[in-house]
């Protein structure tokens, strides 16, 4: 109990702050993937061939390659871009970039590509007479579009999204690779100091257990709030 | 491009772990996932707990914590390092093997467990009038009934556990993530590497995609 306390002896508000930078991660990846399924699913369900090819490969892409691989891309690439620019204003030398927004960006765009099918999923399934009858009634587009279709859309989205929600926690331990300090480095970091590795990867998989049950019950709620149709 | 040219070998000589691991744990991992599914199905609390939790536990945490507590973890604890398991467990390998088939296997259970509840209880019902027996029902009926609607799902989940083997390169191993991350950070040219590499995970996953398709089929003629 005494590697958990807090203060100097202990690493208890250390791992309380790394536990709050994995949820910070997760809460902005899962909304940089929003950003990114919104954009997509728009061109998946468009007529045009070209945008629809373009969103299936983002779609096969980044759920068929494995996450590490693609943090690895963004993490070296990110930093070899940036250096890449600095150059030719004359600076030379490393440069890393934020291992927050490196990890952000990463861990967001493969949860938007889970997203965008749990979005077209629930587009989809909307009945096409909803459409009809918002355009019989002489709804505006956006109108229809933000009072009619997306509310039901969210609602029936909810349970996927808290799949996709549960992805990108766990996913976000993968970041750890680049050195951002959440739940994983800094138990790697507490394992390497006090060599007593199984404690504190057990201790971290508690953590985890706690953020996903947590999860669970939330969504679930949210389900049943908005489930007020049937 | 002339130094990924130069590395191809090294990326296709990576490759061949992948699939070992990948196929090595699938393989485990299918009778961890129906011994657990079976479980599921018993009336005993105890025995349903057990299979409930493991479930919970592997899907609830990441792979990476559960391969650091087998590989960094269990190094720590004497009385393994006394035993004959630790022929087993000092090596990379196996550890990552124990990890990946526990964790797909609580995955497979689960898909396994929705693959039985969804059984029409009318087949039962009919098995049971003809005078089949428990045993002959479960093997020839539940059984491949259930194996035949988790296949869409167990695709899904082969092609996670390819993607999941990646974390293989974090302890130690040259996969082929771990042989790209090599490339990239002595050689600095992360894009090419990453279509590459990407490329050949992409052509893995065509593969899975359809032999699954391939065995729905197949199944489907029964």
């Amino acid at each position: 109990m005494e590697l958990l306390s807090f203060g100097n002896n202990g690493w208890g508000d250390e791992l309380l702050r790394a536990t709050l930078m994995t949820v910070a991660v997760a809460i902005v990846a899962l909304f940089i993937g929003f950003l990114f399924a919104s954009i997509i699913v728009s061109f998946k369900l468009s007529k045009n061939k070209i945008l629809i090819t373009l969103g299936n490969a983002y779609t096969t892409i980044f759920r068929g390659v494995p996450e590490l691989l693609i943090i690895y891309l963004f993490f070296f690439g990110g930093s070899g871009a940036i250096m890449y620019v600095a150059k030719i204003f004359g600076h030379n030398g490393y440069i890393e970039i934020n291992a927050f927004l490196t990890g952000a960006i990463s861990i967001g765009i493969i949860s938007g590509a889970y997203s965008t099918e749990v979005l077209r999923g629930a587009i989809q399934s909307i009945k096409l007479n909803q459409f009809e009858g918002a355009k019989a009634l002489g709804l505006k587009k956006t109108v229809y579009f933000l009072k009619v279709i997306m509310p039901q859309v969210l609602r029936l989205a909810i349970p996927n999204i808290g799949n996709v929600w549960q992805i990108t926690l766990k996913d976000t331990s993968l970041i750890s690779v680049t050195g951002l300090v959440e739940i994983m480095r800094q138990s790697y970091m507490a394992a390497g100091y006090t060599r007593n590795p199984l404690f504190f990867y057990l201790f971290a998989g508690v953590l985890y257990l706690i953020l996903t049950t947590f999860s669970v019950h939330f969504f679930n709620k949210l389900e049943k709030k908005y489930n007020f149709i049937h | 491009m002339n130094m990924l040219i130069e590395n191809i070998p090294k990326l296709f000589k990576a490759s061949i772990l992948t699939i070992e691991l990948t196929i090595f744990s699938l393989i485990i991992g299918i009778f961890i996932g129906l011994f657990f599914a079976i479980l599921r199905l018993s009336k005993n609390k105890i025995i349903f707990n057990f299979a409930y939790y493991y479930s919970f536990i592997f899907r609830g945490t990441p792979l990476l914590v559960q391969i650091f507590i087998i590989y960094f973890g269990l190094a720590q604890l004497d009385f393994i390092r006394d035993s004959f398991m630790w022929i087993v467990l000092k090596k990379p390998f196996a550890c990552a093997i124990l990890a990946f088939s526990l964790n797909t296997g609580a995955y497979t259970s689960e898909i396994f467990r929705s693959g039985f509840e969804k059984i029409d209880k009318n087949i039962l019902e009919a098995a049971k009038a003809l005078g089949i027996s428990n045993l002959n029902t479960f093997i020839k009926i539940k059984l491949p009934i259930a194996i035949r609607q988790s296949l869409p799902a167990y695709g899904n989940e082969m092609i996670l556990m390819l993607k999941g083997t990646s974390l293989a390169s974090t302890i130690t191993l040259i996969d082929l993530t771990g042989a790209a991350k090599h490339i990239i950070s002595t050689n600095f040219n992360p894009v090419e590497v990453f279509i590459f590499a990407g490329s050949i995970y992409l052509f893995f996953t065509f593969l899975i995609h359809n032999l699954i398709k391939f065995a729905e089929k197949k199944m489907s003629h029964n």
